[in-house]
């Protein structure tokens, strides 16, 4: 009536609640996936494993770009959210990047094949799960985003302490990794892959603070 | 009817026109202007429900406004909705939120006080009461509808577009209902004069349904503000919306049900009638300022959040604004007067 698209307005928004909570399990689930690649890739043994898990991780991605063109088009075809729309967009970009990523981590240990030495695995493993609990920390931040602004700085304050938590154990294992006896191109390699996979959480944080501001934008 | 009755009422029409235009961006502009109601469905729905406002509960501010000076010839009529209209523009362009209500009443004064007519001091005391009452009702009632809601959006969280679609929808019911409120309450300023001199005459369907003069009047001062709604309103709903109030759709939201409620308070015979049957103090049924209604409720957020949002310096500028209007309107009302009288030899008075 008069325009308003009443069914077709309702219909949408609930088809959009369906597709950012997908894609939000979605950036959860490769978190998960990652957090078993490191040590599958780890124990050598498991070559054909790791990469089946990398083609998971490589369509997960892909759905989760399909998802973020569709929100994106709906929000401005629908001018839903009219207030917060350029918000939600940009907070579904940066997650994508932190999909897009886990990914890249996942492509340069498949294709550059790192050597890390056995008494680096438990660090490294530690590290990894470290920041996969800080994007799942920051899963819960972009979901009370959508839902319950209250909580947003409780969740975004673990994004947080698992940050500060990651940035130590990555000095201590880039320290670890240049106290070695192995070769100083080969340290430089690892370092490399200790610091792409603890700037995930580096993003994690930039983003928790960017919905921190949005939910103050939001607040009625 | 004659050509000069037809010119004569233009005058109320123009200032219809100016009320549609200005007055319709109290109620629909923030939902305009951040683009959460297209502005053709506002548009619609405020022309519909500000013609059902003024048809059917328009009469009991429109008895007030005769009470206060009861102008019995056309062209005192003309001189006093054209003196009226031209306050406002003079004072819209100055950038303050002004309205039609209080430019009719300080224009009625002008022609009494050119004419040697007596001021009702009584009607004209409740009036400026009301006046003082309806910003400070609004902004109390804003300041309660916000607190509520907050509690209760806290506790039912809602998704973000789920807020958003049950936002839109209360826009536009409380728009509807704002324009309905508005029409029943301010079509006194535009057609009030005219009703103790109406050129029209009671038409009778079936013998069933009668169409008073007087409801003939309000359906041409409707569709006067539905036209000022749809040819002029959209740059005044964006300014609203964009420019003078920084507010959420549910703040807005707020500040709209808060406007026409007490809107709908100062013209609705039903409430007052049901609160003098309870031995109640009977609300006065005065044409009420929608600007006033609005910028009550939006301090009344405002002082809710702290105060610090509420930019009083501009407050004052619009209290000032208040304050100068109807003695703007006054004035030009008396000098239209007496050029129609002493250069057109037309009689403004009876």
């Amino acid at each position: 009536m008069f325009g308003l698209k009443s069914t077709s307005l309702f219909g949408e928004t609930k088809k959009l609640e369906r597709e950012i909570d997908e894609f939000v399990d979605i950036l959860s689930e490769v978190g998960l996936v990652f957090k078993s690649i490191i040590p599958t890739y780890l124990s050598s043994s498991a070559n054909g494993k790791f990469d089946e898990m990398v083609e998971q991780v490589k369509l997960m991605e892909s759905k989760a770009d399909k998802i973020t063109k569709e929100v994106e088009h709906t929000l401005y075809e629908e001018t839903l959210i009219p207030d917060a729309r350029s918000d939600v967009l940009r907070v579904l970009e940066h997650l994508d990047e932190v999909i897009g990523m886990y990914q890249g981590n996942c492509y340069h240990f498949s294709i550059q094949k790192p050597n890390f030495p056995k008494e680096f695995h438990d660090d490294l493993i530690d590290l990894t799960e470290t920041v996969v609990n800080c994007v799942e920390a920051l899963c819960l931040t972009v979901r009370s985003f959508f839902r319950d602004i209250k909580s947003v700085r409780d969740n975004a304050h673990k994004v947080t302490f698992y940050e500060k938590e990651s940035d130590i154990k990555f000095s201590s294992l880039a320290r670890k990794i240049f106290d070695s006896n192995l070769s100083l191109d080969q340290k430089m390699h690892l370092r490399y892959f200790v610091e792409k996979i603890d700037r995930i959480c580096d993003q994690a944080e930039d983003i928790s603070d960017e919905i921190q501001i949005y939910a103050i934008k939001r607040s009625v | 009817m004659e050509l000069t009755i037809i010119i004569f009422l233009l005058g109320g029409l123009f200032l219809g026109w100016s009320l549609g235009a200005n007055d319709a961006a109290n109620v629909f502009g923030t939902a305009v202007g951040t683009r959460m109601i297209q502005f053709k469905t506002a548009a619609i729905v405020c022309s519909i429900f500000v013609i059902l406002g003024a048809i059917i509960s328009g009469s009991g501010t429109t008895e007030t406004l005769g009470k206060l000076g009861s102008i019995n010839a056309l062209p005192g009529a003309f001189a006093a909705c054209i003196a009226a209209g031209l306050s406002v523009y003079i004072m819209t362009k100055s950038g303050l939120p002004v309205s039609t209500t209080q430019a009719i009443v300080g224009a009625i004064i002008g022609w009494n006080l050119y004419t040697g007519s007596s001021t009702n001091i009584q009607v004209l005391i409740t009036i400026l009461g009301t006046w003082v009452l309806c910003p400070i009702i609004a902004g109390l009632l804003s300041m309660l509808f916000f607190v509520i809601t907050k509690n209760f959006l806290q506790k039912a969280k809602l998704h973000i577009l789920r807020l958003d679609a049950y936002t839109r929808a209360a826009l536009l019911l409380a728009g509807a209902f704002g324009a309905y409120s508005l029409g029943a309450n301010n079509i006194a300023n535009v057609m009030g004069v005219f009703v103790p001199i109406s050129p029209f005459t009671d038409i009778n369907i079936l013998n069933d349904f009668n169409f008073s003069s007087k409801e003939q009047l309000f359906l041409l001062g409707g569709i006067a503000i539905a036209v000022g709604v749809f040819t002029y309103s959209k740059k005044v709903m964006f300014t609203v919306g964009n420019d003078l109030l920084k507010m959420s759709p549910v703040a807005a939201f707020i500040v709209v049900l808060a406007h026409s409620i007490v809107l709908f308070l100062f013209a609705s015979q039903g409430i007052s009638n049901f609160l003098q049957s309870i031995n109640l103090p009977s609300i006065p049924l005065v044409p009420v300022s929608s600007s006033q209604a609005v910028v009550g409720g939006v301090i009344g957020i405002g002082l809710l959040k702290g105060g610090k949002e509420v930019q009083w310096t501009i407050a004052r500028k619009i209290s000032m604004g208040w304050v100068l209007l109807p003695i703007l309107a006054a004035l030009i009302s008396f000098i239209i007067l007496f050029v129609l009288q002493n250069i057109f030899n037309l009689t403004v008075n009876y």
